[in-house]
């Protein structure tokens, strides 16, 4: 049973339609990321998700209720907002304690799963501070309590580690992610960081103006991507993209190198052929591609090294220990099955 | 060893710095503590008249030394056993308190919903508010005068008060500081399951508290000190405002300043305890503290 499905959502803001009728189903304890550029639609899909925005046409279900017309209260969600949101006139008590304040538990359950969440989230010792008082970290995870006491079918979490420090921000997405497998609720995380999405992801949704053009786990989306798009917003650095043409025979890039791969195709047509940075070796037998180095980054384990191989510009991930000098001519290969195929004209994944 | 160096290298720069920068800044600051004395002398200067003709004898009132010659506390006895003072203080205080409230509540009702709701004609609306900014009281003495006789407010507390209930320079002022309250407040609260007047209430007011102390002060020493618009909708000495009044302590004839003064001096104890009690909530910076930091 899908726990929220979403059918052909449509959101027009006056004249502009930003969803172009998306549809997706999730199921009960996924975690589903959706993730795209700035203006994609993904907040949007959020908020029409949580009733923050009326949708134009569509239907969203949540546990089988179509909630359309649903006050956001009703609708058994929770969410995390970029900015926290958490009321800084009330203690962290309080605030936690709002979510429940609709609820038909108890005072004494209320209490009792209030200092529950508080235990999970390792909060118990704030409970009395303002959010004034607290850390950045801190203040996020006080919005995620406010989230967690209602035990909503389904949390929203908009962009909530954005505004968190790079080293912060990874140790909250663990902790997103602990969270995740410890309570086991549905969760829709958007944002625009790609690793963000692969590191958490039951499942990827990329967007891009409007539609969604791929779901996948993080694998699918990594090593079959859909379209070029999609290739090239996953992984980083970005897929090479290199223009090349099919004919008998193979795939032939600019450079005049015929590849050895089966096209399905009937006719003569231009291609983009694309390979990862990771996929791209140092060799000195045949090569795929060969030029000059023209940048070196070291990053440490590896570096990348920007190669001129007549025109594109190439990047490849090589060991770190021995890594090519500045203007050294360099080959690079990469096995034919980790070499993708787009179609020129509509940038569809053609193998 | 080498950290504790740098740290001890970076301090002594630092003071250095702030010794080079002391001489300039204390030319600049004594001009400025100047100018500022200055000014608080002339404001000081009339409350000090006043209180200072308040223990005057009538015949001392026009010499203009600050220390009467002989003090005494004469006028206060006078004023304060006339029966006459209380009554209008009480006025005074009823409206002032009544206004007050009235205003924290709709001027901020319609404030926020001005703001945080998309409505259509919401523009125009705010626009014809603001318009009336621009007519004076003056103009609008003989329309409120109509209405409160037509309506048989002439003469009573609600026919002093109606006019000021509302202000169109609060819910312009109210309207501004929610903008500076965050959607993602009320769209948490709205998840949260509260109905829009309880988002209101108890999610926005107390953000923009800052602003109601301010709207509070103005309001309370707008109506405390109205002398047109009383003088003009009362006719019996009983619904006398304080400034009206004291304003009676004179007659064509003979003006007695001293108990005018007297009257005058008492009548800002309310409004120095209503500054004092709400410029505690004037804390900037309250509103940030539940967002990203």
């Amino acid at each position: 049973m899908a726990n929220l499905s979403l059918r052909q959502l449509i959101k027009r803001f006056d004249k502009t339609e930003v969803l172009h009728g998306i549809s997706l189903d999730v199921e009960d304890g996924e975690f589903i990321v959706l993730v795209g550029p700035s203006g994609c639609g993904k907040s949007t899909t959020l908020r029409l998700i949580a009733g923050l925005e009326e949708l134009t046409s569509g239907e969203i279900r949540i546990q089988d209720t179509v909630v359309n017309h649903l006050e956001p209260k009703d609708r058994n969600i929770a969410m995390v907002f970029q900015n926290y949101a958490i009321y800084p006139h009330m203690t962290v008590r309080r605030n936690i304690g709002f979510g429940l304040r609709t609820s038909k538990l108890s005072k004494v359950e209320k209490k009792a799963r209030l200092e529950e969440v508080a235990a999970i989230l390792d909060m118990t010792e704030l409970l009395d501070r303002r959010p004034s008082q607290l850390s950045g970290g801190q203040r996020q995870r006080v919005a995620i309590g406010r989230a967690m006491v209602r035990d909503p079918a389904v949390f929203l979490f908009d962009e909530p580690l954005s505004n968190l420090d790079a080293q912060l921000r990874t140790q909250m997405r663990l902790e997103i992610k602990k969270l995740h497998q410890r309570v086991g609720n549905t969760i829709i995380f958007v944002t625009h960081d790609q690793v963000e999405a692969m590191t958490m992801a039951d499942r990827i949704v990329i967007m891009k103006d409007g539609h969604i053009l791929q779901v996948g786990t993080p694998s699918e989306v990594y090593h079959l991507p859909a379209n070029t798009f999609v290739a090239q917003f996953i992984g980083a650095p970005s897929m090479n993209m290199l223009p090349a043409r099919v004919s008998q025979g193979g795939v032939k890039l600019a450079s005049g190198t015929v590849l050895d791969i089966d096209v399905p195709s009937t006719q003569d047509r231009n291609v983009i052929l694309g390979v990862r940075p990771d996929d791209l070796h140092l060799t000195n037998d045949s090569a795929l591609l060969e030029g000059p180095v023209t940048v070196r980054e070291p990053l440490g384990a590896e570096t990348l090294i920007y190669v001129d191989t007549g025109g594109d510009e190439v990047i490849a991930k090589v060991d770190g220990r021995h890594p090519p000098v500045v203007g050294q001519h360099v080959k690079l290969t990469a096995s034919t099955e980790e070499l993708h195929v787009f179609d020129a004209r509509t940038g569809t994944a053609v193998i | 060893m080498l950290p504790e160096t740098t740290v001890v290298k970076a301090t002594s720069d630092t003071l250095l710095k702030a010794e080079k920068q002391k001489r300039p800044a204390n030319m600049g600051q004594i001009i400025r503590w100047l100018l500022l004395f200055a000014g608080g002398i002339l404001m000081v200067l009339p409350i000090t008249y006043m209180i200072s003709t308040s223990l005057k004898w009538p015949h001392e009132i026009y010499n203009l030394a600050l220390i009467p010659e002989e003090p005494h506390l004469e006028n206060y006895t006078y004023v304060l056993e006339d029966g006459r003072f209380y009554g209008w203080f009480i006025n005074s205080l009823i409206i002032a308190m009544i206004t007050t409230v009235s205003n924290i509540l709709f001027d901020s009702l319609v404030g926020y919903t001005l703001c945080k709701f998309r409505f259509p004609g919401r523009y125009i609306v705010f626009i014809a508010i603001l318009s009336t900014l621009m007519i004076p009281t003056e103009m609008l003495v003989i329309p409120w005068y109509l209405m409160s006789q037509a309506f048989g407010w002439l003469d009573t507390h609600w026919g002093i008060m109606f006019p000021g209930l509302m202000t169109a320079f609060g819910t312009f002022l109210m309207k501004q500081f929610f903008e500076t309250v965050p959607d993602d407040f009320i769209e948490a609260a709205r998840i949260d399951g509260l109905n829009e007047l309880q988002i209101w209430w108890s999610i926005a007011m107390p953000l923009v508290r800052p602003a109601l102390a301010a709207l509070a002060i103005f309001v309370f020493l707008g109506n405390w000190t109205a002398f047109i618009w009383p003088l003009i909708v009362t006719n019996s000495v009983e619904m006398y405002t304080l400034p009206v009044g004291l304003s009676s302590f004179g007659d064509e004839a003979d003006v007695q300043w001293e108990l005018i003064m007297t009257g005058a001096a008492i009548s800002t104890i309310p409004t120095l305890v209503v500054f004092l009690v709400f410029q505690r909530f004037i804390i900037r910076g309250v509103v940030m503290a539940g967002l990203k930091g």
